[in-house]
């Protein structure tokens, strides 16, 4: 009994550690102070200035917002139609050596720290003389995201009954119908866990997007947040964009995790 | 008629992603290389090693990374070998909530994660520096040690622990002779899962030390961002690409394994 009472007071005060930081930063987000742990009264005035412009960086941070969003939903669905295509494919291949050289590399890209993708990726874009922006930024996310998107996609295959696809074969439907009317259902699930993985991923990217927007002034909320930070301390206003951002983040993960678990037990 | 038949063999839908892993993934990683023995004029030198070897700069701030790294990881280990074995006891923890409290972080990026840090120490009101920075890499990465732990003491076929318990162990003994040894491989993908990114770490020590304290991943990127020195910076690159390469190999099984059970959250 005592040991069970130690055991979980530890757990929850690891928990506590690992989540005081961001309910101080949450909760000094809602009072218009210039210093965290300053407590000057309820109000709303930090989230307000951040949108409606009363800040000295107000526009830029709505435009990183923007361009945060834009990018995610790109890569992410690029990476969702490029990786269920390939999943398909390394599904069906024959040959055992290729198949594991590209599941090996496959695999790079979640192995490898992101600083070395961001810099090498960043190293391909200099050397073919492409200059940064929104087209290398969602490039390298989908990079990143594919992998993901394949992994999550290829357990589905691997459970789907071959016979079906043989008999809308069989049947008369062309490889084309056959996929649509049989495999994509089959994979839906699969394909929609990618999409949602590879849209947190990308929101949540730091390292790879510094050193793939290039120099022409494009910023995401991370790397504004990182030049904000850098130039010394945490301005009021970006409390209130990490509590928006921890709590984007949080939601994203329940429903992915809510939906894992509803997928397992079906 | 020839394309539709290109298109119903299945196999070759892995086309277009093996030339785009081929062109984004493979390629850099090759221009890493390429660079690092070119200099500024893109002829071939040895140069960027030797100034990496000679200067003590980058060298100090690589050693000092690799102490920073080793307190990092044995701390985790200390802190989450414990949780993770609390968590793997069913009993306990009844569902997987809490397990999915303890790996919720993992997904918010680092760079969030150390500016809690330092809203923290600034309420309480601590000093930023090299306490901060430990504290913080420990608050980063203590995540990515309990999981992979927490996963394969799960994975212990209980009937292991029944047998020795039948044989007479005691508690203390079914820890040490079973649990311990078979949760090891957990252990190995932990510490690759820390260490390595602590070393490589870049932008945090900046704002956990108030730019005192830098690791390699700080010197890397500093190097990069500079078209004089770019060459430099992807030798260092290189010797970081080097180190993960030769330890992902030394420790491939248990990767393998962690990657393929799909079960990232």
């Amino acid at each position: 009994m005592m040991k069970k009472i130690l055991a979980k007071s530890y757990l929850y005060l690891l928990l506590l550690v690992l989540y005081a930081p961001i309910a101080i930063i949450i909760l000094f987000s809602f009072t218009n102070s210039k210093s965290i742990g300053d407590w000057r009264g309820f109000s709303l005035d930090l989230y307000a200035n951040m949108f409606t412009g009363q800040a000295a960086h107000s526009t830029t941070i709505a435009r990183a917002v923007v361009n945060t969003l834009v990018i995610a939903v790109a890569a992410a669905a690029i990476s969702t139609l490029l990786g269920t295509i390939a999943a398909v494919g390394i599904f069906n291949m024959r040959n055992r050596n290729l198949r594991q050289a590209i599941q090996f590399t496959n695999n790079i890209p979640m192995i490898n720290p992101d600083i070395i993708t961001g810099i090498s990726l960043f190293l391909l874009f200099v050397s073919i003389g492409i200059s940064g922006g929104y087209i290398t930024v969602t490039l390298a996310h989908v990079a990143f995201c594919t992998p993901y998107v394949v992994l999550n996609v290829m357990p589905r295959l691997a459970r789907m009954n071959p016979n079906i696809y043989e008999a809308a074969l069989d049947l008369g439907a062309t490889p084309m119908t056959a996929f649509r009317k049989v495999i994509i259902p089959e994979i839906k699930p699969g394909m929609v866990s990618g999409f949602l993985l590879s849209f947190t991923l990308s929101i949540d990217d730091f390292a790879v997007t510094l050193f793939t927007k290039g120099s022409n002034g494009l910023e995401t909320l991370s790397t504004y947040i990182y030049a904000d930070a850098r130039k010394g301390g945490l301005t009021p206003e970006l409390r209130c964009l990490a509590a928006v951002i921890f709590l984007t983040v949080l939601v994203l993960l329940l429903v992915f995790n809510r939906r894992s678990n509803r997928l397992a037990k079906q | 008629m020839d394309l539709q038949k290109f298109v119903a063999k299945r196999s070759n839908w892995t086309i277009p992603y093996a030339l785009f892993l081929a062109f984004f993934v493979v390629l850099p990683l090759i221009l890493i290389g390429v660079y690092a023995f070119r200099n500024t004029e893109g002829s071939f030198t040895l140069q960027n090693f030797t100034r990496f070897f000679t200067q003590s700069e980058a060298l100090n701030t690589f050693i000092y990374s690799v102490g920073i790294a080793l307190i990092t990881t044995l701390l985790c280990i200390l802190f989450g070998y414990p949780a993770a074995y609390i968590l793997s006891n069913a009993e306990l923890t009844r569902g997987r909530t809490l397990i999915l409290l303890f790996i919720l972080p993992m997904w918010i990026n680092v760079l969030m994660r150390s500016l809690a840090t330092v809203a923290l120490f600034d309420f309480m009101h601590l000093k930023l520096g090299e306490g901060a920075l430990i504290f913080g890499l420990c608050y980063d990465f203590l995540p990515f040690m309990i999981y992979p732990i927490y996963n394969t003491i799960q994975k212990i076929d209980k009937s292991y622990i029944e047998a020795a318990q039948d044989l007479g162990a005691t508690r203390l003994q079914v820890f040490l002779k079973v649990i311990w040894p078979l949760s090891i491989p957990g252990i190995v993908s932990g510490i690759m899962m820390v260490f390595l990114p602590t070393i490589s770490t870049f932008a945090i020590s900046e704002i956990l030390t108030l730019n005192n304290k830098r690791l390699f991943g700080s010197i890397i990127q500093d190097n990069m961002m500079m078209s004089d020195t770019m060459n430099y910076g992807a030798a260092l690159s290189l010797i970081m690409l080097i180190i993960i390469a030769v330890t992902s190999f030394a420790t491939r099984t248990q990767n393998d394994n962690d990657l393929n059970d799909g079960g990232l959250i």
